[in-house]
């Protein structure tokens, strides 16, 4: 359901601004949200001063920094550092993307930062990614076959294989899928964007033999229909993906196979 | 292990830090110029009603709709239903998957609320 308003215990009251770093020339201000399950406080947005001569250039670069020279208590995701494993997807300067592959050159005046929107926060900006993994199990995200297996691997098409190109990609980091309002308001039901990507990925694989039963999958008001094509998925995906053009194909094997 | 109760996890903020964007803006005036519709559908109908009832009663209600502020909730209803068309038209090219790379998205978004508002002038000149 639409709601407008945080809940009672998750309105944000003003935070802690930190000692800036002494001697340095270059300073960026950054407003990071807090929330920690120790003390029982409402979240709070805490300000820092990152000396850039001091750090590496993109923004989980200066989590880190913060990390090790202000506040060894701020808490985030982080692996790769080069966006690959979708760890580190938070709010950037109010849209959801990858903060290793995000430069701080990138934004402008004071970079604010929330954790994935509308998710439950387990600490500061880790959300709770249990029903999203949930929900991406839920698509049988394998290779579903029935005929008996080949002596060797299943083979494709170069022209086949191309097909998967735009989807494969995705690393599953939930920027789309908490973009978007839909998912906002109904992501208890509706799939959102990131799980009906890899829904169609595997729907259009040729070596795919349950596309009917994926279909079946789907037919239902809320998994695929809460989509209304508001964008925010392709417009905020780190890696250039088009979630939304995934899901109007879905939207199309649904009209066409009733033809 | 701590069998302290932890406190209630908060929900991270959402519509108040997201950045609006072409996307997301036009998608929710496409939702609201269509409530924005039936409920003038409503005026319309009232007006209409209003001519059945009485010449006095008409009257008090043609009053009101020709009066300024009745101008500007017509013309308003007019931007919505030219709105509401054109970007009907998006949503159906796009139910057929064309047109939906981001860079054309933004275009034709922005395309939608321009035309609009020109064909919205242009009609209330000739009305």
């Amino acid at each position: 359901m639409v709601e407008l308003r945080l809940p009672k215990n998750s309105r944000i009251r003003t935070g802690k601004t930190w000692p800036k770093p002494e001697g340095a020339k270059n300073i960026r201000t950054f407003r990071i949200y807090r929330w920690s399950p120790d003390d029982g406080d409402n979240p709070r947005v805490d300000t820092y001063f990152v000396d850039t001569d001091d750090c590496g250039p993109m923004i989980l670069d200066a989590l880190i920094w913060i990390k090790n020279k202000v506040d060894p208590t701020l808490s985030f995701r982080r692996s790769c550092r080069e966006g690959i494993c979708g760890s580190c997807a938070m709010n950037i300067g109010g849209t959801n993307t990858l903060a290793c592959i995000r430069g701080m050159d990138e934004y402008e005046g004071d970079i604010a930062i929330y954790p994935l929107p509308h998710m439950e926060v387990v600490r500061d900006l880790i959300p709770d990614l249990t029903h999203f993994y949930a929900q991406h199990a839920s698509i049988m995200p394998w290779l579903e076959t029935k005929t008996p297996e080949p002596e060797r691997e299943w083979r494709q098409s170069i022209e086949d294989r191309k097909k998967l190109d735009g989807l494969y990609e995705c690393v599953m980091c939930a920027s789309c899928s908490t973009s978007c309002p839909s998912y906002w308001w109904n992501g208890d039901r509706y799939l959102g964007p990131a799980t009906l990507l890899h829904a169609y990925r595997w729907m259009i694989d040729s070596r795919d033999e349950a596309t009917g039963e994926r279909l079946d999958q789907l037919e239902d008001p809320f998994k695929l229909y809460r989509c209304h094509t508001i964008m925010n998925c392709t417009n905020t995906c780190p890696k250039g993906l088009n979630p939304a053009k995934a899901i109007a194909e879905i939207k199309k094997m649904m009209v066409e196979r009733k033809l | 292990m701590s069998d302290q109760k932890q406190p209630q996890r908060p929900l991270s903020p959402h519509l108040s830090i997201y950045k609006p964007q072409i996307t997301s803006a036009v998608s929710i005036f496409h939702r609201i110029t269509g409530v924005g519709m039936a409920l003038g559908a409503l005026l319309i109908t009232w007006w209409f009603v209003a001519g059945a009832v009485s010449p006095g009663y008409f009257g008090f209600v043609d009053g009101l709709m020709t009066s300024l502020i009745g101008d500007l909730v017509m013309f308003g209803m007019l931007w919505a239903l030219i709105f509401h068309a054109l970007n009907g038209i998006r949503h159906l090219i796009w139910d057929t998957g064309r047109g939906m790379e981001i860079e054309t998205v933004n275009k034709s978004g922005v395309f939608v609320v321009g035309a609009s508002l020109v064909l919205t002038l242009i009609v209330a000149m000739i009305v």
